[in-house]
């Protein structure tokens, strides 16, 4: 009994901790959910981190809600996904309660402001530096380097949403499996 | 009658808020200052200020914001605004909840077929690249000032952004201790 009240109390902890620390939403938590979940506490593989993130970026919603419903699920059924979600929230929640009871242009606070300043160019660096060692996980060779140097340029030049990104490459991943690649023509019979 | 309200307003915000983060502000807006009036635009710039500076995805902070302003807007206790915090804040992740527990679900049937594995063997690649374009996203004057405008902080964030990136990358800091370093360099070397 103590044991899984254990495994409860440290995906809440680590989550909350993610949850405590992400700053800019989003994307600056994948450094964080990466260091966590993956290097530390080893409950996904850096494939299936990827993966997760595929499926995260398809779905509506909160980016790392959707990643703790998920490990949460993986770990202890429906209960771990609700225990772990509400730890992604708890931090934010009282955060932001906090400050809609207290105080309010706290932003303007010279403390706060110079706290940040720092803190901005960190976070994209944090971001920026798993595309390196997560090209390996991903298989990123020459014949399919251009699948994300074309979906950062879209993204980033021509302001397409990753939504649409993902969904291109999943139906244009199951037409070629479907239509070009050799090997499993003979499961649907067309020739 | 208003916690029903605030309930679907969150729920609809969760459900169509696709990519989370800054493509979840319009929705919002359109729904809780445009439609329902249950704050000024003015609060709604607070908002989003505020996200930027307090830790948690944007979705999660302006729906606990929003939750306490809309109920104490009416008229009621600072008591009752906390319930209203939290309707606004559990509305706003249901629907990737459910959702992602739908897709599990799927996923654990279909995961080893070889149309799925194919599927995520090109999307995994393409992740990569939409993690670059987010660091490149950021990479704006707002978060690391300019030559012109500021040389002394354009220098010490494209300084704090090489040490950010060395730091997490060769010398293998925890992100959330590297946050906490830079955000002290920061209270240093702007106050």
């Amino acid at each position: 009994m103590p044991l899984t009240m254990n495994a409860y109390w440290i995906g809440f902890k680590t989550f909350f901790k993610i949850g405590c620390f992400t700053i800019g939403g989003g994307y600056a938590m994948i450094p964080l959910i990466e260091e966590e979940v993956v290097n530390r506490r080893k409950w996904l593989s850096k494939e299936d981190f990827l993966d997760l993130m595929a499926l995260s970026q398809a779905l509506p919603g909160v980016f790392a809600v959707n990643f703790s419903i998920y490990i949460g699920y993986k770990l202890k059924g429906l209960p771990g996904s609700i225990c772990l979600a509400l730890g992604t929230i708890l931090p934010s929640f009282l955060i932001i309660l906090a400050i809609a009871l207290c105080f309010r242009n706290y932003s303007q606070w010279p403390a706060v402001e110079a706290i940040f300043k720092g803190i901005r160019p960190a976070v994209v660096a944090l971001i920026a530096q798993p595309c390196f060692h997560l090209a390996r996980a991903a298989h990123i060779k020459l014949t399919n380097v251009w699948l994300p140097v074309f979906a950062a340029l879209l993204i980033w030049l021509g302001g397409v949403s990753p939504v649409y990104i993902i969904l291109a490459v999943a139906i244009g991943a199951f037409l070629y499996g479907q239509f070009v690649k050799p090997g499993d023509d003979d499961s649907h019979g067309s020739h | 009658m208003i916690y029903l309200l605030l309930f679907f307003s969150f729920f609809k915000i969760g459900l169509f808020g696709f990519g989370g983060g800054y493509a979840m502000i319009s929705l919002i807006q359109g729904e809780v200052v445009s439609r329902y009036h249950w704050i000024s635009t003015q609060e709604f710039t607070d908002i989003v200020a505020i996200s930027q500076m307090t830790p948690g995805p944007i979705g999660i902070n302006s729906a606990t914001y929003v939750g306490y302003r809309a109920i104490l807007n009416a008229g009621y206790s600072p008591t009752m605004a906390i319930l209203g915090s939290a309707t606004a804040t559990l509305a706003v992740v249901l629907p990737s909840f459910l959702l992602m527990i739908l897709v599990i679900k799927v996923l654990q049937r279909y995961m080893q077929s070889p149309v799925t594995r194919n599927i995520f063997e090109a999307l995994r690649p393409t992740i990569v690249g939409l993690i670059a374009a987010a660091a490149l996203l950021l990479m704006t004057p707002e978060n690391f000032s300019s030559p012109d405008v500021n040389p002394w902080q354009f220098g010490i964030s494209v300084f704090l952004f090489a040490a950010a990136f060395a730091g997490t990358h060769f010398f293998k800091i925890n992100p959330i201790r590297m946050i906490l370093f830079c955000g002290f360099a920061g209270l240093v070397l702007y106050l």
